[in-house]
Order: C-alpha cells, then structure tokens, then sequence
C-alpha cells in the first residue's frame, strides 16, 4: 500500500484509514455527516493524492487528446479544463477523467487512482500519434479545497490574485512551492484544486498554511466518506459505481460531454448508432422518503418486474432522505416515475427525480 | 477502544447486559465506530422470540448498512423507541442510552457461552 504525503497527519488526526486504489487513505476524521456539512456551509481540505496525473506532450498532443476523450478538446484555451470521458472501441467507458490544456503541446489528463494503470495502457496502445505519455502520479500531491469560504482561503495564501473562473486554472504558489491552482472539485460547491510535486516537509507547510488561513472559518479535514456524499448529492458519477466498461456515456446521462459531431474519435461509431438507435436504458437520479436507504447494486423494480439496479445510494446528510443513482430501462425514466427499491426482499417506494438532488 | 467487563459479546459485535433474568442488547463501541454515523436503526416490529444467533434488524449508516444478531434465546420486551428519532445515541453512548432491544431471557445460563470482555477484545485485537 502506498501512502499519500500527508499521511502522517491524517494519522495524528486521528483519522479512520482504509486501504483504497492501492493508498492508505483517510474515510473519516471525526463523522460523514459532520465533514459533510463543514463543506456544504463553510470550508473542507481533502487530501485526494491518489488520483492520477497522466501528461501528454508534443507537437499531437491536442490530437492526441481528441482521439482518445469524447469531449471536444479543440474548445480549450491554455489554462482551461474540461470533463470527459475515454471509451473503448465497443464505447465502454474506460474512465472519466479531467483534461487540463497547459498549451498546445501539453496536457495534464487527471484520473480515477484505480484506474490509472489501466489507464495508461489504454493511452498507449492508443497512441498512433508519436505523442510522449508520462504516468506522473507518484510525483503529485492533490489537496481538494471545497466550500463557499474556500476562496477566501485560498486568496490568502496564493501568490496570484485568485480571478479564477470555474474549470480554469493557473501556476502559482503556495506556502513557496509551485502548484497547479485549479477551480475546480467533486462537491459542487465553489472550490479549488491545488496540485503540486513536494516531500513531505513542504506537503506539512502547504497543509498547515492552508489551516491557518481557514481557522476563522473553522476549516476541516473531510475524509473520501464525505467526498462521496457530496457527490452523490450532486449526481456525479463515479467510476466503478454508476460507469465502467459495461456501461456507455450516452447512457449515463454524459451525453452532454460527448460531442458527436467532432470529426473522430475511438468509439464515435458506436456511440452515434446507440444515439440514433434510442437508449435501452438510462441512469436516473431516484429519491425516497423511506426510512431505509438504498445502496450499490440493490435491484429496481416497477409494475411487479425488474426493470434494473442501484448503482449508488447513500443518506444525504443535507436532505436526511435517501437518495440514489441507477439505471432503468428507459420507458421508467421519466422525471416523477414511481420506482422501488429492493432492500432485503422489500419493496420500498421511490421516485425519479431530477439533479442535482441537493441545490447549493 | 471501550469494552466493559460487566457485559458479553458477540464476534458480530453484539453486547448483552444481564439484570436478573432481563437481557439488554446493543452493539459495542467498536462497531459503532467502524460503522461510522448511524442513521437509522431498523428492527423488525413482527419479531416476539429470538433465539441466539437471529437476525432482528439492521443498523443503517452513512456508507454501509449491517444486520443485528441476537446473542441469546428470549422473549422481546421492548425496543428503544428513542433510536427512531436520535439514531446517533448508538454512535454516541454505545452502552448506555443507545441500547437497542430487551428481551426476557429463556435460558440466563446460556450467557456464559458468550465472549467476556477480554475474550473479544482479544478477537479486536488489542
């Protein structure tokens, strides 16, 4: 097991650790649903150093990056991100990942921590283009500042003014070291990504500079608990949940990221005939009232029949009602629905309803 | 990790409380700790009988979901009503308030084949 920079602090804190992607990483600091609401009122740091960094350079970067993502990577400027998507040839999703222009020549691709091996085969193999592919994850550490205080946080601390709009980024520094500032995060609440190569002595300074500079707005640590109840409140997917190779984006609800009218791009074929053919099924966002709540893989039922399964559920710690993603076959997708949940053999009422279950 | 002596286990992470012949059953701290925020506690209302060993609810938490087993034969007399609103008192006062079911005990001998204290905090591992 590998352990992020600041795993020894995660350890002074007293952290829950759990073995997750090959990393010691921290769950809980003190409760879910307390770092939870610390994000959604005020400011969290998570320590998501086990993501990938994968960069792509040279004179087909930018062509590169088109073959291998769905999204339209022509649309970025130097210092602009964007959500995408890499497919398998069938339009399996390999992975989700955030593509970061830093020119022409130069792109950061970040992805899934348990996907990033896989990851970088896939790039490879794929690589046609003579493009260099450089697997720099060991190198990086990622801190995730999230929450309507994070930037008066973070204005403190950073070398540059922090005019920064959503999914931009730029060079800056931070407690002396250089780093990636990115707006960016997986809570959707306003928010930054702070992504920089250091030991472990000035990961501690970075920390603690970033704690004190949120010590008026009682700033916590927040564990990969919290991170996924935040998300899942916001309906993003998550890899190995509600997307992986057996299932495509259109269906996914990324139809919105995947630009079919770009000139090519590997699974175009596939995914425009699964467009034009209609969607057999679609992931929808279902909430319930019920005092039991749903979780991954527990099946979907409606008119007495099976009509699919959950692929992420938890307890929304904002709403206190149970919450959930899956997929259904598409004639029950419909916004209002009437849809049930089996939990241990019962059926428990939900509905479809639409996303972002929680408003921030 | 707080494990009274005064009590018996379960590997599943059960304790009992015996006073005279009624049994009070809750999970222990540990659990409680490993399960994170608990949000609710579901214990199946037809149950009237248990014996050892019975599945009769679940405990709900956050990221994970986990059944409750009893540790011993008995008749159910009551069940925390307080759980349904304040399902937080198993995380915070595991032994004490936030007990989750008594039962009248059919047979009280058979407490001693539960774990004692240091019998299951030998199974945490401390």
């Amino acid at each position: 097991m590998k352990k992020t920079k600041f795993y020894s602090i995660h350890e002074k804190l007293g952290a829950k650790i759990v073995d997750f992607a090959g990393y010691k990483m921290p769950v809980q600091y003190s409760s879910i649903i307390a770092e939870h609401k610390t994000v959604r009122t005020s400011v969290g740091v998570f320590d998501v150093s086990h993501m990938g960094e994968i960069f792509i350079r040279g004179e087909k970067a930018l062509e590169f990056v088109q073959h291998i993502t769905v999204n339209d990577a022509s649309l970025l400027n130097d210092g602009r991100v964007q959500y995408s998507a890499m497919c398998y040839k069938d339009g399996g999703i390999v992975d989700d990942l955030l593509v970061y222009r830093v020119n022409q020549n130069e792109f950061m691709l970040v992805v899934n921590a348990s996907n990033k091996d896989k990851d970088y085969n896939w790039m490879v193999e794929s690589n046609s283009f003579g493009v260099k592919i450089d697997d720099e994850s060991d190198e990086y550490s990622l801190l995730a500042v999230q929450g309507p205080k994070s930037k008066d946080v973070i204005e403190k601390i950073c070398s540059k003014n922090l005019d920064l709009e959503y999914y931009h980024f730029f060079l800056a520094k931070i407690a002396g070291v250089d780093m990636i500032v990115s707006r960016t995060g997986y809570t959707g609440e306003l928010g930054y990504e702070l992504y920089f190569k250091s030991d472990e002595f000035s990961a501690e300074k970075i920390w603690n500079t970033i704690f004190e500079a949120g010590k008026d707005f009682n700033i916590q640590p927040v564990g990969l608990g919290a991170r996924d109840s935040l998300r899942l409140e916001m309906g993003y997917c998550l890899y190995g949940n509600d997307i992986d190779q057996t299932t495509n984006p259109l269906e996914a609800g990324l139809g919105w990221i995947t630009k079919l009218k770009k000139s090519s791009f590997i699974a175009k074929d596939v995914l425009v005939k699964v467009k034009d053919e209609g969607l057999k099924r679609k992931l929808v966002p279902m909430v319930s009232d019920e005092k039991a709540f749903p979780r991954h893989g527990y099946e979907l039922f409606a008119d007495g029949k099976k009509i699919g399964h959950i692929t992420s559920g938890t307890v929304s710690p904002i709403l206190e009602k149970a919450i959930a993603l899956g997929y259904v076959d598409s004639e029950y997708a419909k916004e209002g629905n009437q849809i049930n949940f089996i939990i241990r053999g019962k059926e428990v009422p939900a509905v479809v309803t639409k996303l972002p279950f929680v408003k921030v | 990790m707080n494990v009274p002596e005064n009590l018996k286990y379960t590997k599943e992470h059960e304790w009992i409380k015996v006073e005279g012949t009624t049994g009070i059953i809750g999970v222990t701290d540990y659990a409680q700790g490993e399960l994170g925020d608990i949000v609710y506690v579901d214990i199946n209302p037809d149950i009237t009988e248990l014996n050892a060993g019975d599945p009769f609810g679940t405990i709900e938490a956050v990221k994970t979901v986990s059944d409750l087993y009893a540790p011993a034969n008995g008749k159910v007399i009551e069940i925390n009503k307080k759980l349904n609103d304040e399902p937080q008192l198993v995380n915070s006062d595991p032994y004490g308030e936030g007990w989750i079911i008594k039962i009248e005990l059919s047979d009280p001998a058979q407490i001693n084949s539960l774990l004692d204290s240091a019998a299951y905090k030998a199974q945490l591992g401390q």
